[in-house]
């Protein structure tokens, strides 16, 4: 009982600790992106046309981009922490960033989660199964797909999908959200799903085969122990320990947007929108998601640092 | 039980009904209509907003011109055909409008269409405070006080135009404008609801709040994904429109665009660079490509702090005579192409393209001409002149390029170094004259001449090339009030072509696959392609 409210006090300072370099970790990277972009050449409103002066001094008027940029990042963060108003698109005139977000983050997560989820699933046992019964047809079998998948790019992979099972099968609708249903969320996921489920194999297989070998499996076989209890009770947690510090990276990649997923797919998510934003010099779309993504790194950086420690206790928090 | 004897009994009542739909004959042309009438089309990217005000994109405007009607539209060909308005008087020296509405106009909600709603609405888009990125319009259009109103220095209420009463509109222009009309199928110039935007604010375009007085109502909105518009039953003309739907699909990729338009997901895709050859063989019920009202040139940097040897008129010359845009067209672009000489494409509207001399010789004659113009100024190839040709990011921009600097390799030994830069950055560049030559696209605002040699005036934002010829200026002014401008284009388009500061290369064609059912009613010959979905229809097959 005392270890355990020990260790959630421990747990409860490692977690502030960690907001406490969080806040100014975002304060960076908000200051960092703004000077970029505003070191970027040109501007929102650089167009083909370029606009007379006075309409370009009217447009700057009213977003306040005539006001130093000290001024303007200052009233982006009052705007954001008073109002959590993360201001308008320049480009999407009809919308507000939080509009943008509101709508495309959902998406995003969607297929995100999703394919996070499955390839967990897929990957993982797919690399145990390899590890297991390592140099059977299984194995090959198992680390032939697995390179295949890793070396097929997404954005090639997704228009070869399309052509499969739209054109030729007639199957799947060849893109768009209509809402999450099944048949438009299938392809988007096996498209951003299968370079990590590959990975997730690659990576469980050869730290499993790792745990395999080492001496308290070994006991453990002398002992007699089923080969299930060694591998699910014994061999499984250690072997898991390398692949969860690559789920982090992993689940934070998938639902922060995907741009070729979006572009390819049509889905409508926020992917599309923040390498977009970048390019239109749409400065408070791009600032808006890069404060929600950034937060979201720091976020699940932070989960399998937790996970870490759940799982090894010889690691300190 | 129940339920499913309801389905059939309603899915009886369908078949009933829709041999009489299929009956449905077109009510000009008496063609069979298929029963279903949606339109499905692929756009490239998010359109900037549905605010005929606001709008400032190409997708965005084909949406606006749905969902609001401005005084005219175009046809099939692109002349004017009423709108709101049924027809117009003017005074002698044209430049008071007059503009008689139609009475059986009404906005979405039951109210009338009325000329205060278009007096709102260009006000609005003078207004500073509105903050359009198309306010600049109101001078291309000439309106009386528009610069003044646009700057602060006059209130809205000062801007040419009025409501003479509900049903007349009167706009006054700064000087004649014989062309006026043709300006007011712009979607900036569509009339916008005041008591729906000061009740909603910048949400007045959402599908709940929208008021429109267009064909086609605002239903849903997925941004990124799509939009759908359906059938607006206060239309006037709703009883002569046939699509019921129409649904723009956000596909970035024009290849996915391309499959999906196979598997017959999509209605109308474009036709991605390079592969209409062979699409109008495999499909050439569906490959269709027409002339647009679009230049693409490159721009030479003839503004003070150019290099001295691009202000050489003997090297402009050279390098414009040896690019030899058969071979870019048909060669390298393959998409329905026509080469280009002058600035201004033949398709324009009263507009015939000048027999400038250089058109009418051989590639041979170009480039001996070129060579020898080149080595008067200096250069040949064992003393080469070095150049840097800029263009934006894009594979068909580096073909051109490419294509372009083998041959004036080849014809003048001149060595060229391509550099590709971001979009953003380059026009920045070019907008700076930072560059030697550069790459640039026009299109026409209006299907008038001067909505392209505008660009060579020396007082013009758009003349990058910062060329400067007072008797080009003059010219062009006194265009404005012509009857007939044709002289005067003429000329200026032969000065162009002497002084060359900027090298025509070819005029754009749009290539589209577009089914076969719909390919009869789509508007080819417009070359604006401003099209409108209540004029088009599927027939049946």
């Amino acid at each position: 009982m005392v270890a355990a409210l020990l260790h959630g006090d421990k747990m409860f300072n490692f977690i502030l600790r960690r907001i406490a370099v969080a806040i100014p970790t975002l304060i960076i990277l908000l200051i960092a992106s703004f000077w970029l972009m505003q070191t970027a050449p040109g501007g929102p409103f650089t167009s083909e046309r370029p606009l007379p002066a006075q309409v370009l001094a009217n447009i700057e008027a009213k977003y306040g981009l005539d006001q130093p940029i000290y001024k303007q990042l200052w009233d982006y963060v009052v705007g954001i922490v008073t109002q959590f108003d993360f201001g308008p698109s320049y480009k999407y005139k009809d919308r507000s960033v939080n509009d943008i977000i509101a709508q495309g983050f959902p998406v995003t997560l969607t297929y995100g989660v999703i394919s996070f989820v499955l390839a967990i699933i897929v990957g993982g046992i797919l690399g145990m199964a390899a590890a297991i019964r390592q140099n059977s047809w299984l194995d090959y079998f198992a680390v032939g797909v697995t390179i295949g998948a890793q070396v097929l790019p997404n954005f090639v992979m997704a228009p070869i999908l399309i052509l499969i099972f739209t054109l030729w099968l007639g199957w799947l609708p060849g893109g768009g959200w209509n809402g999450g249903q099944w048949e438009n969320i299938i392809m988007p996921v096996i498209a951003l799903s299968t370079s990590y489920m590959a990975s997730i194999a690659r990576l469980t297989r050869s730290s499993m085969l790792e745990v395999l070998r080492s001496n308290f499996i070994r006991t453990a076989r002398a002992k007699g122990l089923p080969d299930r209890t060694i591998i699910f009770r014994h061999a499984l947690k250690p072997a898991l320990l390398p692949v969860i510090s690559y789920l982090g990276p992993a689940f934070v990649g998938m639902v922060t947007g995907s741009f070729i997923i979006d572009a390819i797919f049509g889905t409508g998510g926020i992917g599309y929108f923040y390498v977009n934003s970048a390019f239109n010099r749409d400065y408070a779309v791009m600032m808006g998601l890069t404060i929600l993504l950034g937060s979201m790194t720091i976020l699940f950086n932070m989960v399998v640092d937790i996970l870490y420690a759940w799982i090894d206790p010889k690691i300190r928090l | 039980m129940t339920y499913s004897i309801k389905a059939a009994l309603l899915g009886s009542a369908l078949a009933l009904a829709s041999p009489a739909l299929a009956a449905g004959t077109h009510p000009v042309t008496g063609e069979k209509l298929a029963d279903e009438q949606t339109f499905t089309y692929r756009v490239l990217d998010e359109h900037t907003s549905v605010d005929p005000q606001i709008v400032e994109d190409v997708s965005g405007s084909e949406i606006v011109r749905d969902l609001f009607e401005g005084l005219y539209n175009q046809d099939k060909d692109g002349n004017l055909v009423p709108g709101v308005a049924e027809s117009h008087t003017t005074n002698d020296d044209k430049t008071v409008y007059t503009f008689t509405l139609r009475k059986d106009a009404k906005w979405s909600d039951g109210k009338s269409v009325t000329a205060g709603d278009f007096v709102y609405a260009w006000q609005r888009l003078a207004d500073p405070a509105t903050a359009s990125e198309y306010q600049w319009y109101m001078e291309v259009m000439n309106i009386k006080n528009a610069g003044a109103v646009m700057s602060g220095d006059a209130p809205v209420t000062d801007l040419g135009v009025k409501a003479i009463d509900d049903h007349t509109l009167e706009v006054t222009l700064e000087s004649s404008l014989p062309y006026f009309a043709l300006t007011t199928t712009h979607t900036s110039t569509f009339p916008t609801p005041k008591w729906a935007i000061d009740a909603h604010g910048a949400d007045w375009i959402k599908p709940a709040n929208i008021v429109v007085n267009g064909a086609y109502k605002l239903t849903e909105h997925v941004a990124n994904e799509r939009l759908v518009r359906e059938r607006n039953d206060m239309y006037w003309d709703n009883g002569n429109t046939i699509i019921d739907k129409v649904v723009s699909l956000v596909i970035n990729d024009e290849n996915v665009a391309l499959t999906r338009y196979m598997a017959g997901e999509l209605d109308r895709t474009e036709i991605p660079a390079g592969q209409y050859p062979s699409l109008s063989q495999s499909n050439p019920d569906e490959a269709t490509a027409f002339p647009r009202l679009c230049s693409y040139y490159y721009t030479i940097n003839v503004s003070d702090n150019a290099p001295e040897f691009l202000k050489d008129v003997r090297v402009r010359q050279a390098l414009s005579y040896a690019i030899n845009r058969d071979i870019i067209v048909d060669k390298v672009l393959q998409g329905g192409q026509t080469p280009a000489y002058t600035f201004t494409p033949g398709a324009t509207a009263n507009f015939a393209v000048p027999s400038v001399d250089y058109s009418g010789w051989t590639q041979a004659e170009r480039n001996e001409k070129a060579a020898a113009l080149m080595s008067e100024a200096g250069y040949d190839k064992s003393n080469p002149l070095d150049i840097t040709l800029i263009y934006n990011t894009s594979e068909a921009h580096k073909k051109v390029a490419i294509a372009v600097s083998q041959m004036w390799k080849q014809a003048l030994g001149v060595k060229v170094t391509l550099e590709n830069q971001e979009w953003k950055t380059f026009l920045n560049t070019r907008g700076e004259q930072n560059y030697e030559i550069a790459r640039a696209g026009w299109c026409g605002d209006y299907n008038e001449a001067s909505t392209f040699l505008d660009l060579v005036q020396s007082g013009s934002g758009y003349n990058d090339a910062k060329y400067a010829n007072d008797m080009v200026d003059g010219l062009l002014k006194d265009a404005k009030t012509m009857d007939n401008p044709q002289p005067n284009y003429t000329k200026v388009e032969e000065i162009i072509a002497a002084d060359m500061p900027i090298i025509p290369i070819y005029h754009y064609a749009g290539s589209f696959m577009i089914k076969p059912d719909l390919i009869g009613s789509w508007p080819v010959k417009n070359v604006e392609q401003n099209w409108y979905s209540k004029d088009l229809y599927k027939v049946a097959e």
